[in-house]
């Protein structure tokens, strides 16, 4: 080994070269060696042993840094770091990355789009993930950025034959990369103050000029406006009920919970770790963006009748609480987000399955109009989707309760009481049109007999959600146990 | 056994919702009957509370602990003081008659139905039971989802209006509550360096007033919606006509004194400096009284008989808060009484409208009249129920008004004045119905043939009026059960209230009332005045 690439390098990235390694093997496969339509059953496989290996990986370098007690393994000169917040929300991305695949099978079959590379799409956008909760270094995380937003581009157009699915991927793609610009901008500042693409390097920097400096200032303005684009907060959030429901229902379910959550995670990176110094200057501002946030996705999720953009604008008001997390910026508000995040990926894929059971052969099943009776026709679907609604809304005993209990915790803790006030209202807000969805199954009758899709990868998923579901809401201490000791190692 | 009796007197109706899923829904016979007996079992397991509970004894008893989220400091803790075992009793007692009284009511989703309702009875008993927050919040909660569902699937035209504004209601509410628990969560965390739910931790975390002012508004608006008290009564009048009549009952009887609970649980023990401030007591006491009077006019105007019995626990429950908020062992203790002869007489009155609803499918009160020629056995068992409401002596409600009254009138002259307003207004109303619709000749050639009340139906009614009789008659164990609880409290909210008479009785003084039919004489309230 030479000292540019020493053993530590390799297994600090090692998760994402199988998921690299695996996507490329997809590839070849489906071309080569799988040309039969009926054959791609065995890409599964492939993206099992893909998050196996992952999960290996990641388990791997979890028991090392316990072992050796070390906090972080920082490879590439400080490229990389895996820490355990960079695990905590891997393990996020295996979870929500198996859902998705196995769930998508049965989907694009029934919508007609069944093409091998769109397993390699998933993993590599994963890989793209992985940068995001690890990097430390602008253009790692540049790079990891792009390739999962690139992965999506073309994931969110994959139903190409539907001008919805185009019109969404053609938007996602303008407003992405207008986004993207702005990141680019504020990382050239950066790097600018600093001379450096470390993060560590240029929080010193930032650190030690005064917080009026105006490039310090129109770094951090561009960069926060970049990121939170990528987590949609208003008022930069235009784009994604347009993305989420012209996408196929699958990959909105990836798209709302795992890009979500990789941004998140960078989002705290550049905050917690260049912009640290100035929390006095992009406190107030953070709080007035989620309290938009909290009340755009709100209000206007109140009328919508297509589901998948009823729960699109959830999760831009979802990316609201978040936020107040980071506002608040304790201990408790830093956890809460990762519990967040945690309970988030699980009830909001659920929600999103249950909408991809209701996508049949020629039956689109995203209206109000479709989930009509749904307790008549399928009462496990409606108890699981009124679990996952309730839990969306934080209503206990469900795990969304104990994403919102933390959040506010920190708010009360840091003396936010005004804000509290507020993101606690929302909730009733948010009650009502979950509750919208929740009239429409169980009191209206139903509007047509065809039975749900339903295969046993679906089924599997739906019971492992709402299981998780309900489980981190009734006895949700081994999750916090794991949450806790993963933050603060 | 002994220890875990509320555990089973909990998960009894879990229980049974559990074996209720694996019931066919086509087998609606099988799946009514169930339900029935799962409830009944509900309450057969409630009674050794009954005579295991020891009079007298300071503390919760029948306690059970046990770690539940460490991280969180929550704990599953249950116990049960005088307070909660005359309301776990309403609960238990009601959930099963209520139950019963869906028999024919409710022929269609009966399974879902059912099991809606041991998940409600599940969530209400909790709530009176837990010790610790974390619990009483998921409980209260808890409650709110199978009532949505009995309003919004089972109920009348409006029910989905009804029933979306009372989740939003008290959801509203019970947020606002939630941060006023973190508040006090975060603040024994400061003191004492460790989390915990547990009231018996909070009760040790030092508040500054205006701390303390802002925790009790925060609970007052969790606490008062449920309640509800005056300017947040609006959801009540909706859900109660909308819903099925056991839902009625049920929301009546039991979920409406999970608001009072709250106030005489948390609200004055966790708080005592705001519960005793001037201004608050005051602004309570004012909208107490605002609620007393306000309900019983417009009960006087309502056109429909259910929301005239609606309107009717406004007028009820804001004695309730009113006797709470006078502050002394008279007023509270009363205050919990009458809490339970409102569920009682009001359960009564819905479920007796939901009788002629049967029959006649409608509530109008002019469709009505002379009822009692064609219906006797019903025309006897309402004028109880009615005069039990407006509080004839003899019967529960005079007990519970008058002693609450008694506690108003030693905090305030001028409160007990107005209130009285609300007895007179309450026996106008009652009567005005019973006449208008019992009374008189047969004017609806409709009401000649509707069938008096069955076997079944009489049943329904039979524990209940002899626990009214039970109340109004000899309700001496009653503040038994309520003394050392109450005047734990007062003493809390008013240390050394009770400071001139310990001297000479060694123990805080029984609220004396006497049997009701010798209330007439002078009663010796004053003895309880101490040093102010």
């Amino acid at each position: 080994m030479s000292q540019y690439y020493t053993i530590n390098d390799h297994f600090a990235i090692i998760p994402a070269v199988m998921l690299a390694l695996f996507g490329c093997a997809i590839l070849l496969f489906d071309f080569w060696i799988f040309p039969d339509p009926r054959q791609r059953k065995w890409l599964l496989i492939f993206v099992a042993l893909a998050e196996g290996f992952t999960g290996f990986g990641l388990y791997r370098q979890q028991a090392w840094l316990s072992s050796q007690g070390l906090s972080e393994l920082s490879g590439f000169q400080g490229s990389v770091t895996v820490d355990g917040f960079g695990i905590f929300f891997n393990w996020i991305f295996v979870i929500a990355a198996i859902v998705v695949a196995v769930v998508s099978y049965q989907y694009l079959e029934n919508a007609g789009e069944h093409h091998g590379e769109y397993y390699s799409l998933i993993l590599f956008a994963q890989c793209g993930m992985y940068f995001l909760a690890t990097g430390t270094d602008l253009i790692t995380l540049f790079i990891g950025l792009e390739l999962m937003a690139l992965c999506f581009y073309v994931m969110v157009g994959f139903l190409r034959r539907e001008k919805r699915s185009n019109e969404a991927a053609i938007k996602y793609l303008l407003l992405g990369a207008f986004s993207t610009g702005f990141l680019a901008y504020g990382f050239s500042l950066m790097y600018g103050i600093a001379g450096s693409t470390k993060l560590d390097a240029i929080a010193a920097a930032i650190q030690a000029r005064p917080p009026w400096d105006p490039v310090v200032f129109l770094a951090m303005a561009t960069t926060a406006i970049g990121l939170l684009f990528k987590i949609s907060a208003a008022p930069f959030h235009m784009w994604a009920p347009d993305a989420y429901e012209g996408a196929p229902t699958t990959v909105t379910a990836y798209l709302s919970v795992a890009s979500k959550a990789a941004s998140i995670a960078f989002l705290l990176r550049i905050f917690l770790g260049p912009l640290g110094s100035l929390r006095a200057e992009w406190e107030p501002m953070l709080a007035a963006v989620a309290i938009l946030t909290m009340t755009v996705g709100n209000l206007a999720a109140i009328n919508q009748t297509n589901i998948k953009r009823l729960l699109a604008y959830s999760s831009i008001s979802h990316a609201g609480y978040m936020l107040l997390g980071l506002v608040a910026g304790n201990d408790t508000g830093i956890k809460g987000i990762a519990v967040y995040v945690m309970v988030y990926t699980f009830m909001n894929l659920g929600a999103f399955l249950v909408l991809v059971a209701l996508r049949r052969q020629n039956i689109i099943g995203e209206d109000m109009d479709d989930i009509a009776g749904l307790m008549h026709k399928s009462p496990g679907y409606a108890i699981l989707m009124l679990i996952f609604l309730l839990s969306l809304a934080g209503i206990p005993p469900t795990a969304g309760f104990l994403g919102k209990y933390y959040i506010f915790l920190s708010l009360i803790e840091t003396g936010h009481y005004g804000l509290a006030v507020v993101a606690t209202l929302y909730v009733a807000v948010a009650i009502y049109y979950y509750f919208n969805v929740v009239r429409s199954m169980f009191v209206r009758e139903m509007t047509e007999k065809a039975p749900l899709a339903s295969s046993f990868g679906l089924r599997l998923a739906l019971g492992v959600t709402g299981a998780l579901t309900l489980a981190i809401g009734i006895y949700p201490e081994p999750f916090l146990q794991m949450a806790q000791t993963s933050l603060l190692r | 056994m002994d220890q875990h009796l509320l555990s089973i007197v909990l998960l009894t109706p879990l229980a049974g919702l559990l074996v209720l899923i694996f019931i066919p829904a086509s087998n609606k016979n099988l799946v009514k009957l169930w339900a029935n007996l799962a409830s009944l079992a509900g309450f057969l397991v409630s009674l050794p509370l009954v005579w295991r509970f020891q009079t007298g004894v300071s503390g919760f008893q029948f306690e059970e602990k046990a770690d539940w989220i460490p991280t969180l400091g929550a704990h599953y803790h249950l116990g049960l003081d005088g307070i909660s075992l005359l309301l776990v009793m309403l609960t238990t007692l009601m959930g099963f008659i209520a139950t019963l009284s869906s028999w024919n009511g409710i022929q269609d989703r009966l399974k879902e139905y059912y099991a809606m309702f041991l998940l409600l009875q599940t969530g209400m008993i909790g709530v009176f039971l837990a010790l610790d927050f974390f619990l009483f919040y998921i409980f209260w909660e808890l409650v709110l989802v199978p009532m949505y569902f009995i309003i919004g699937v089972w109920g009348g035209p409006r029910k989905l209006y009804a029933a979306i504004k009372f989740f939003l209601y008290t959801l509203a509410g019970s947020v606002l509550m939630l941060l006023g628990i973190l508040t006090l969560y975060f603040q024994h965390f400061s003191q004492f360096g460790f989390y915990s739910f547990e009231i018996s931790e909070l009760l040790k975390v030092n508040l500054s007033l205006g701390l303390q002012e802002w925790v009790f508004w925060l609970f007052f608006l969790g606490f008062a919606i449920k309640v509800p008290m005056f300017p947040f009564h609006t959801w009540l009048p909706d859900a109660h006509v909308e819903a099925p009549t056991a839902g009625s009952v049920i929301l009546a009887a039991v979920l409406l004194k999970m608001g009072t609970y709250g106030f005489l649980r948390f609200s004055l023990p966790l708080l005592p400096q705001a519960s005793m401030d001037r201004g608050i007591v005051q602004i309570l006491a004012v909208l107490s009284i605002i609620g007393i009077i306000y309900g019983a006019l417009v009960s006087l105007m309502q056109q429909d008989w259910k929301k005239l019995v609606a309107y009717s626990s406004v007028s009820h429950l804001g004695f309730c808060t009113l006797g709470i908020f006078s502050l002394n062992p008279n007023g509270i203790a009363g205050s919990v009484l009458q809490q339970i002869n409102h569920g009682i007489s009001t359960g009564m009155l819905f479920l007796i409208i939901g009788i002629v609803y049967e029959r006649r499918h409608t509530r109008l009160i002019s469709e009505y009249g002379g009822l009692a020629h064609v219906m006797p056995r019903f025309a006897v068992i309402f004028a109880i129920a009615m005069l039990s409401s407006a509080g004839l002596p003899l019967l529960n409600g005079f007990v519970g008004e008058f002693t609450i009254l008694q506690g108003a009138f030693e905090a305030n002259r001028a409160w007990a004045a107005f209130a009285v307003m609300g007895v007179i207004l309450g026996a106008a109303y009652l009567l005005w119905l019973y006449q208008r619709t019992m009374l008189g000749q047969v004017t609806n050639g409709k009401n000649l043939t509707i069938p008096d009340m069955s076997f079944r139906e009489v049943a329904l009614f039979v524990p209940l009026i002899a626990w009214a009789i039970w109340i109004g008659v000899y309700p001496k164990p009653y503040f038994e059960v309520l003394q050392r609880p109450v005047a734990e409290i007062v003493e809390r909210v008013r240390p050394g209230y009770f400071g001139g008479v310990m001297a000479e009785r060694q123990q805080p003084p029984v609220p004396i009332v006497r049997a009701a039919g010798q209330a007439s004489r002078p009663l010796q309230a004053p003895l309880i005045r101490g040093a102010r």
